[in-house]
């Protein structure tokens, strides 16, 4: 120290050129990282933007659908009053198309025609008839879906320009369809189908009726389970539980469990629930069972987090005035900390139903054209009609699963938001 | 008909805690003796007496019901048409005849199908019958237990926060059950794959050709199961993502921590988050409809051969999701690190990135390892991605241009459709989901270890 003290301080030159060389060169190590961490950000943030610039634009197309104003005509002989629902009501179709292109008459040009109006325009047409026989020999106006080729002609995704063997629809296809928009009969509604049809075959049919249906049911079981379990085991190993080698175990296990691979859960429905105790497959109520598992440790760790802010105090205000251990807990702490449960219940629940794997594993994958009536009927859920919808090769399913993407999104958004106003509203700082 | 049951229980054990409620009220009341409960607990005594033993049995008698009645059936098959079948015939049957129950009758069925489906479908309606009478005997034996035990000594507090203490426990056990859940189903079915498929055939075979022919006469492969190609084609396709991932998430993390103002910082984190909360299979939509063509479209243009479903597409995709993911957990580590080792870094001259470097880094470098091995694990039970983009044949090679086949793509097409649980192909589903599940668990703990490791250094 002595040496220190004893030599005079030395004086740093700031004009010397090497120590400014030296300092730029440091500093411009420093912008460097910034300028890296700025591009990092950059791309994560430009491939959200390209993902759901992708989805939307994609999916845009799925959010109308074409449809076709056609004069039916119910004649007597066709569908019979006593019976209606076994009428030919695809020749009623077919002659009410034909009807517009008098001067065709080669039979091969005549199936194209009648190939313009979707395969399902013959059951729209069936069911209004079978709700009103009355209509049985008038003649009937209505707006009917056209076919997956002339729904993408007509949203102008296909480009006419391209070599006609790589088209959809030929020349001559295309004539005709310009004859009816030119006829003003062809309109782009809004397409409610999406929401209110179930799966189908036929792209410009497909709707997420079922798929919606079968997740809501799927997340309901999932909820009256994992909800009351995960909140009794939280609060025990918060408020009860001794430190001992059990509750050690349970937690080491519950964050196990949330590491778990999701398809490993599936594995386990298949051959627990499906496989030893004979549950249906397919069913909403085997994969809300197992999105419960899976949301169980998301839904004790944030109770914990909850329970644990609610300050002593309270507790010992309420032990002070006599009450018992658990009239403490349930009658005080629990509702305080009931906001930050149910936060972490609905984020935990959004996961569960963006959750895939596990329920392809018990066969939510199946091909069914009806929606569910209960949580034992075979149906789909959102996420994976939205993979059967991606491995379906028909061009319209491109635009239709965007669509049911974007359906998903806006579910997830809408919880995510309302656990955000939970928390915003109720959320006490003590 | 189960709902109603539920309902009719609920409806039981909602007035059996009125009813014990009322008459605790009145004897309190009338005052002859002091009460050790309030009314409440002597109401909620019955709530729980009522409801809670019906409860467990019917769902006990559900878990039951449908495998008991499926083996009175098939046991009473005539012996003469039962005679030699083998376990896929049976079930085959079996089914046959449920879908007779249900009225959906195929063609002209032997008339012993007919009478077996009979028999099932009267089975269940005495099984239905005899659930209503069960269920609703016991719960009335509860209510009628605790009907009779209001009296002024009687502890009905001590009672009821003793249940309640034995169901939460019961409730937080349930966890380990699930652990053992996965561990014992994984291991039964892969101990039965093995006795069919020798375990060092699986653990060193360099083939996986799990399509076995199903008739005779079908030209098809004899099935190989050797899970060498499939485990490195799912480390090629980690080994991407984290190449894109861990970057990406470190750069940003250092950024937001270090440089940014809080104002960006407030932005940027849960647009970030939002990144880990999009559904994978969306991600696995996104692979196939943008990524991978473009993926494609590049190779062309400079004249490199691109597989259509190469694991570049899946891995890169599997990397966004990633970011997030290790951001916030070296996030986390630099904000650990004590606030007295970055301002002696400053206050000695250092820069703002020169503290990052070469302090900051080295001491958070345990937590950020403890995230990336967790992103490893994540990456590799990661499945709709892979499912949707990546290939279905396993090859050898850890070319990422090529398209490769991961553990999770296996497990997956192995099992989808209809399956039956004594064929191997569905067995060795199970045997992946084993290894899958022991690799990830290892990956956990190790990365638990090194969190906790670098949090006891400075604490």
């Amino acid at each position: 120290m002595t040496d220190l003290a004893s030599s005079a301080p030395q004086r740093i030159d700031w004009s010397d050129a090497e120590l400014r060389k030296r300092l730029a060169r440091r500093h411009s190590g420093d912008k460097w990282l910034k300028f890296a961490g700025i591009a990092a950000l950059a791309i994560s943030f430009s491939m959200l933007g390209i993902l759901v610039l992708s989805l939307v634009s994609n999916g845009f197309a799925a959010f109308t659908q074409t449809h076709l104003k056609l004069e039916f005509e119910i004649s007597a002989d066709r569908v019979s009053a006593e019976d209606p629902a076994a009428g030919n009501y695809r020749a009623i179709v077919r002659d009410a198309m034909l009807g517009l292109f008098p001067e065709v008459t080669s039979r091969a040009d005549q199936r194209e025609i009648a190939n313009i109006p979707s395969n399902g325009a013959q059951y729209i047409l069936r069911d209004r008839v079978v709700a009103d026989p009355a209509l049985i020999g008038t003649r009937v106006t209505l707006s009917v879906p056209v076919s997956d080729p002339y729904d993408q002609l007509a949203k102008g995704l296909v480009d006419r320009k391209t070599p006609e063997a790589n088209r959809r629809v030929n020349d001559q296809e295309i004539a005709w369809f310009d004859r009816l928009e030119e006829k003003g009969l062809v309109s782009k509604p809004l397409n409610t189908g999406l929401i209110t049809n179930a799966d189908s075959r036929f792209p410009e049919l497909a709707g997420l009726r079922g798929a919606i249906l079968g997740s809501f049911y799927a997340l309901l079981v999932c909820f009256l389970i994992s909800f009351p379990v995960g909140i009794a085991a939280a609060i025990y190993l918060e408020e009860f539980a001794p430190k001992n080698k059990l509750t050690d175990t349970v937690e080491i296990n519950i964050n196990n469990l949330a590491a778990v691979p999701s398809v490993v859960f599936g594995l386990l429905a298949l051959a627990v629930f499906i496989g030893w105790f004979g549950l249906p497959r397919s069913a909403p109520l085997v994969g809300g069972m197992t999105l419960a598992l899976m949301t169980l440790p998301t839904i004790i760790i944030a109770t914990r987090a909850a329970v644990k802010a609610v300050p002593p105090s309270i507790r010992e205000a309420a032990l002070g005035i006599g009450a018992s251990k658990h009239q403490v807990v349930f009658g005080h702490v629990l509702p305080l900390a009931m906001p930050g449960i149910l936060t972490g219940t609905i984020i935990g629940l959004a996961q569960a139903l963006g959750e895939t794997a596990p329920l392809l594993l018990i066969g939510m994958n199946a091909f069914i054209t009806q929606a569910p009536g209960g949580i034992l009927d075979s149906s789909t859920a959102l996420p994976t009609q939205i993979f059967i919808w991606a491995d379906s090769p028909e061009r319209g399913f491109v635009s239709r699963t965007s669509a049911a993407i974007c359906v998903l999104l806006v579910f997830l958004i809408l919880m995510n938001a309302l656990a955000v106003v939970l928390r915003k509203r109720f959320e006490r700082r003590w | 008909m189960i709902g109603y049951l539920f309902l009719v229980l609920l409806l039981a054990a909602a007035v059996g805690y009125v009813m014990n409620r009322a008459t605790a009220r009145a004897a309190i009341a009338g005052g002859s003796a002091r009460f050790h409960s309030l009314a409440g607990f002597h109401g909620a005594y019955a709530l729980l007496l009522t409801g809670l033993p019906a409860v467990l049995f019917v769902l006990l008698w559900l878990l039951l019901q449908g495998s008991v009645i499926d083996s009175i059936v098939i046991g009473s098959l005539p012996e003469t048409e039962m005679a030699g079948l083998d376990a896929g015939r049976l079930s085959l049957i079996e089914a046959e005849i449920k879908s007779i129950a249900r009225g959906n009758i195929f063609g002209t069925p032997e008339p012993w199908k007919l009478e077996a489906a009979e028999r099932y479908n009267s089975l269940r309606s005495i099984a239905s019958v005899a659930l209503w009478v069960a269920t609703l005997a016991i719960a009335a034996v509860g209510l009628y237990v605790a009907r009779s035990r209001i009296s002024p000594e009687f502890r009905a507090r001590h009672r009821v926060e003793a249940i309640t203490t034995w169901l939460m426990i019961a409730c937080s056990v349930l966890a380990i059950f699930v652990t053992f859940g996965i561990v014992a189903s994984l291991i039964y079915e892969s101990i039965r794959f093995f006795d069919k498929v020798p375990i060092t055939e699986f653990l060193f075979g360099l083939n996986w050709e799990p399509q076995i022919a199903l008739r005779e006469d079908q030209v098809a492969g004899a099935g190989a199961f050797g899970w060498v190609p499939v485990f490195l084609g799912t480390i090629v396709i980690t080994t991407v993502a984290l190449v894109v991932a861990v970057p990406i998430g470190l750069l940003s993390a250092i950024y937001l921590n270090e440089f940014a103002s809080s104002r960006i910082r407030s932005i940027s984190k849960p647009i970030l988050e939002v990144l880990a909360g999009v559904p994978t299979v969306v991600y696995g939509f996104f692979a196939i409809l943008v990524v991978a063509p473009a993926i494609r479209s590049a190779g062309a243009a400079l004249g490199i051969d691109v597989a259509p479903n190469t694991a570049l597409a899946a891995g890169g995709v599997m990397g966004i999701m990633l970011i997030p993911f290790i951001s916030s957990f070296t996030d986390d580590a630099l904000s650990a690190v004590p606030r007295a080792l970055r301002d002696g870094s400053l206050a000695l001259g250092a820069t703002r990135g020169e503290t990052v470097r070469k302090i900051l880094f080295p001491a958070a470098i345990p937590g950020i390892v403890g995230g990336v091995l967790l992103a490893v694990s994540r990456a590799i039970g990661e499945t709709m991605i892979v499912v949707m983009a990546a290939g279905l044949i396993a090859t050898l090679t850890v070319n990422p241009l090529d398209s490769v086949t991961t553990v999770t793509v296996q497990i997956v097409t192995l099992l989808i459709g209809d399956s039956e649980f004594d064929n191997p192909k569905t067995l060795a589903a199970f045997a992946l989901g084993l290894m899958l599940f022991i690799v990830t668990l290892a990956l956990n703990l190790i990365a638990l270890r090194f969190v906790r490791k670098y949090r006891e250094l400075y604490d």
